[in-house]
């Protein structure tokens, strides 16, 4: 048996590290370690809850506004406070927009290195993958004269000795198994992809006045204002589809055509380049549909609301799967949560098997390692993240455990994109639990999100022509209107998984507030029972060809694309105020 | 003009010398910079090797790694391909674990002449620093030995600035910013929540053209950026002076696009380039879209700026009765007198300055070199230090050769 370390885990959000053990081959034992550890909610304590949501939303700026928008709706819950339709329109834009950019991103930044060779790339033969491209899909670039162009921009950084971006861990890996015209096609893609993300976040400059961290939610709306009058007809027709520093009013008939025009030109990617090349993807590596497929529980929140009630069917449905039965769907409820920081570096006095409620979390700091950081404590406390449980049982969360739960409701908007993947590649449902699975998810999903999205713009549209230009419901806005107490929570999806929020509110300050992301789950160490997470349950039995070089275990971690950053909070005890962080540090550095 | 040069690599995306020259002049406008440093900048840029960098992620949400992606002109993959050589940056890098450790070492080795380290995140001193690890080591070890080798350093938002989020009111991680640890390394900051991309983009040229890292304020943020009140620039600015608010989300003055003053906006003490360098390659910014500023540009927004829809005070404090609306129909004096009258009327307002003081003590270290009346000021009388900042005229903007020439060795 050999225990490998990886450490920094790159090509993700935050600081990781992942030790597994390999035995005969393959992944014996697994653990996930998060390393970085921040504290927000102690700096949200006792401020203005109408305005938390600004540094909710720090909690991650590669999922951002995700937090923003988790942040304002559990205030609006606790105050009791139902936002307009316009404003729900346009949240589900930014949230939508968020999902679908960072599905493509992921994959083309964090993820494709794992499976393509960029070295390869080098070798391809420009006419021959031109030819591959447009066998794949109709799209403009796949020309010899344009790959061979992107060969010229590689070659300097991919043959230099220490190359940096775009290039693979441990090139020349005997699991590289796509060809160079295939490597080069995709990497050609990844390129593309850069220009085309920073396009589509422009919805977010022009929705949110900023990107990352847009800043135009509110409590009870949205501040973004429709122009005096409602949105008068655009003066000339076409689309202004160069967005610059004479970009309309978003919610003008010119700003919705833009809009309009950025979602479409987010689409036709998703469709035309990102599902056909995991189409590729797939049919190249076979066996990782087989392989890392974790303990079969899925939790999903549900977001992006459909109507205006308080409890409104969502596009992306709620639910949860046990053990892989997805014949069987459960509810998903927030009050089902509760966290073991049983291996995780805080104190806990009801004992090692307490499994705390979000509403009365507490967070001790026991950092009781030695530094530098060696071997990890297996038995003991190992990571800054701690261990959420539903019922007492780990979950996965993410797209993966989206796509299942919609799947298994039957909800065409999911099953419909989804048939099709799998028709294409040959495989059947149980091919999803895996590694490519998680990959695929993510495809399917930003193809049924894009296509919601652009039908939204066209409700906003319509909305705001009947007259109806309210943004924002102020009637709770005075705190002077707030009750004594009043608790709140609210649960949505981000690109990553299930984020929920917890909030109390006294005294018109916010007296505790509470985070358990997606990523906070799917990171999650050990519980008190010795129940590993899903990333530590997936990378059991993965085959590993090369303990030096364990390529195999980054493609099982990156399929998760988790965020260590989002993972890590704190808690603060109730009405105890900022509270005093104890350090037991068996050695400090300094 | 080299092979490898980011002339030749804008060339080879197939940028025209026409399109180039423009290009150049739109970076001479983004620096501040008159327009007939157009041409300087386009000679020096055909000159330009790649610049190495190192990118380093502390205590951070990644919003800045995410305003890279953002980087319209040149390109983000032009600058990670051809301008930049980023050997080593976590979010980006192939390699992995051992790995890339090894790429990190061996990247501080390689390059004689040095590279530009640029940090985002915050250090977290609490726990001996157990609370941000890299490699099993402390972010701020890791951070120490990189800043040291650097030829400067880069402060990429608010975090690495002063500490940013979890370094506010409330936290428990001794979060500071980066100058607590990067020793003689030259620290040019780009704060904001998260820095503004064109900024980033306009610094990287500036310093592929000019071989040093632009002027600063006390501060250490470069003047093109933070070197004029978002107040003085912004396109709801008439209707200040005009007397025309809105006073509620969503109301007329909203809906009419009037100044936002009233709903807490902090544009009129904050230094910053947002109403010129907008987001999202020019489709709009903060104000423009609806929602006051938050003050993110400034040192400890967090909390120097909170609550952020309580109205800033009084601009006028020895005028205490005079109102905002008349400051607005009175402020025939000009651009120039009202903002420093808002400064003023920042460093009046006692509230936040004991918070503040741990943040002078920071810059002062930082500001290490420059003239006694500055680092007095910094120390000591906290107000003025405030002042200064807040205005942005650069008390003195240090010429001390370790902080300013970086030249001749890029």
């Amino acid at each position: 048996m050999t225990r490998l370390s990886i450490d920094p885990v790159t090509r993700l959000n935050g600081q990781l590290r992942v030790d597994v053990d390999v035995t005969a081959g393959a992944v014996s034992d697994a653990w996930s370690a998060g390393t970085m550890f921040r504290g927000l909610e102690n700096v949200i304590h006792g401020r203005d809850p109408r305005e938390v949501w600004l540094l909710a939303s720090r909690i991650c700026g590669t999922c951002s506004s995700v937090h923003a928008l988790a942040s304002v709706r559990a205030v609006e819950r606790a105050l009791n406070v139902r936002i307009p339709t316009n404003a729900r329109i346009l949240r589900n834009l930014l949230a939508s927009t968020q999902l679908v950019r960072d599905h493509v991103l992921t994959f083309y930044q964090a993820q494709l290195p794992d499976w393509v060779d960029a070295s390869a790339s080098l070798r391809a033969d420009p006419v021959a993958t031109a030819t591959l491209g447009r066998s794949m899909a109709d799209w403009p670039s796949s020309t010899a004269d344009s790959l061979r162009a992107v060969q010229a921009r590689l070659a300097p950084v991919l043959e230099s000795d220490q190359p940096g971006p775009f290039s693979s861990p441990w090139s020349g890996h005997p699991g590289f198994a796509l060809s160079p015209e295939q490597s080069l096609l995709l990497l050609a893609h990844a390129l593309e992809a850069l220009d085309w993300q920073r396009d589509v976040m422009r919805i977010h400059a022009l929705l949110g006045g900023k990107d990352p961290h847009p800043q135009t939610y509110l409590v009870g709306g949205m501040a973004l204002a429709p122009p005096w009058g409602g949105p008068a007809p655009s003066q000339q027709r076409g689309h202004p589809d160069v967005p610059d520093r004479n970009a309309p009013h978003p919610l003008s008939d010119a700003g919705l055509t833009m809009l309009d025009d950025l979602i479409g030109r987010a689409g036709a990617f998703v469709n035309r380049v990102f599902l056909p090349d995991m189409r590729l993807l797939v049919a190249a590596y076979p066996d990782w549909t087989q392989i890392g497929g974790g303990s079969g529980n899925y939790l999903s929140w549900g977001d992006l609301a459909e109507t205006d009630e308080r409890e409104p069917p969502l596009y992306l449905p709620a639910g949860r799967l046990v053990n892989g039965n997805l014949a069987s769907i459960k509810a998903a409820d927030q009050d089902g949560v509760g966290e073991s920081v049983a291996h995780a570096w805080y104190a806990e006095d009801r004992g090692p098997a307490a499994l705390r409620a979000p509403v009365d979390g507490i967070t001790d700091a026991a950092f009781d390692a030695v530094l530098p950081l060696g071997a990890l404590d297996t038995e003991g406390r190992y990571s800054w993240v701690k261990a959420p449980r539903y019922d007492g049982e780990p979950m996965e969360t993410g797209p993966l455990a989206r796509v299942l739960v919609a799947y298994a409701q039957g909800r065409d908007a999911i099953t419909s994109p989804l048939g099709a993947l799998l028709t294409a590649t040959g495989l059947g449902a149980e091919a999803m639990p895996s590694v490519l699975g998680r990959l695929m998810a993510r495809a399917v999903e930003a193809a049924a999100i894009a296509k919601r999205a652009d039908s939204w713009v066209w409700e906003l549209r319509t909305n705001l022509a009947t007259g109806d230009v309210a943004v924002v419901d102020l009637s709770t806005w005075d705190p002077g209107s707030w009750p004594d107490e009043a608790d709140g929570w609210s649960t949505g999806e981000g690109p990553r998984g299930a984020v929920a929020h917890w909030v109390s509110i006294r005294d018109k300050a916010i007296d505790h507030y509470q985070v358990v992301d997606g990523s906070t789950w799917n990171l999650s160490p050990r519980d008190t029972f010795g129940r590993r997470g899903p990333i530590e349950d997936a990378l059991l039995r993965t085959p590993v060809a090369d303990p030096t070089r364990p390529l195999e275990v980054l493609r099982v971690v990156h399929s998760f694309n988790p965020c260590p950053a989002c993972a890590v909070h704190a808690f603060d005890p109730r009405g105890a105020g900022p509270f005093d962080i104890r350090i037991h540090a068996t050695e400090a550095s300094r | 003009m080299g092979e490898d040069g980011l002339y030749a690599a804008l060339v080879a995306r197939g940028m025209s010398r026409r399109t180039f020259l423009q290009f150049s002049s739109a970076m001479a406008a983004a620096l501040a910079m008159p327009l007939a440093y157009g041409p300087r900048i386009a000679a020096a840029v055909e000159a330009a090797p790649r610049i190495p960098v190192i990118w380093l992620r502390g205590q951070a949400c990644g919003g800045n790694s995410e305003a890279l992606l953002r980087v319209g002109n040149p390109t983000t993959a032009n600058l990670l391909l051809q301008v930049l050589a980023v050997d080593y940056d976590e979010s980006l890098m192939g390699a992995a674990g051992a790995d890339a450790e090894l790429v990190r070492t061996s990247a501080m080795e390689r390059y004689p002449n040095g590279y530009l380290a640029v940090i985002e995140g915050a250090v977290p001193k609490a726990a001996g620093g157990a609370m941000c690890l890299i490699g099993g080591r402390p972010f701020a070890d890791v951070a120490r030995e990189v800043c040291d080798g650097a030829i400067a350093t880069i402060a990429l938002g608010s975090c690495a600035f002063d500490g940013g989020a979890p370094g506010a009111n409330g936290g428990t991680t001794e979060a500071e910013g980066i100058r607590s640890v990067s020793g003689n390394s030259p620290v040019i900051a780009l704060p904001g929540c998260p820095a503004n991309a064109e900024n980033l983009a306009a610094l990287i040229v500036h310093y592929a053209t000019f071989k040093e890292l632009p002027p600063t304020d006390l501060a250490g943020r470069p003047l093109f950026g933070y070197g004029e009140l978002i107040h003085n620039k912004c396109e709801r600015r008439p209707h200040f002076e005009f007397g025309e608010f809105a006073l509620s989300w969503g109301d007329e003055g909203a809906q009419k696009g009037w100044c936002l003053y009233k709903l807490g906006c902090k544009g009129p003490e904050t230094m910053g380039n947002c109403p010129t360098a907008r987001y999202g390659g020019g489709v709009s910014w903060n104000i423009r879209a609806g929602h006051g500023c938050i003050g993110c540009f400034m040192p400890n927004f967090w909390d120097g700026y909170a609550p952020a829809y309580r109205r800033l005070g009084s601009p006028v404090p020895f005028m205490p009765t005079l109102t905002v609306d008349q400051v607005g129909l009175l402020a025939v004096g000009g651009i120039a007198g009202v903002a420093v009258a808002h400064g003023t009327g920042m460093a009046s307002r006692s509230k936040y300055r004991a918070r503040k003081a741990r943040r002078a003590v920071q810059l002062a270290a930082a500001a290490d070199g420059t003239p006694a009346g500055s680092v007095a000021a910094a120390e000591g009388d906290t107000a003025a230090g405030d002042v200064a900042l807040a205005v942005g005229i650069p008390l003195a903007i240090p010429d001390d050769a370790d902080t300013r020439e970086t030249s001749g060795e890029g």
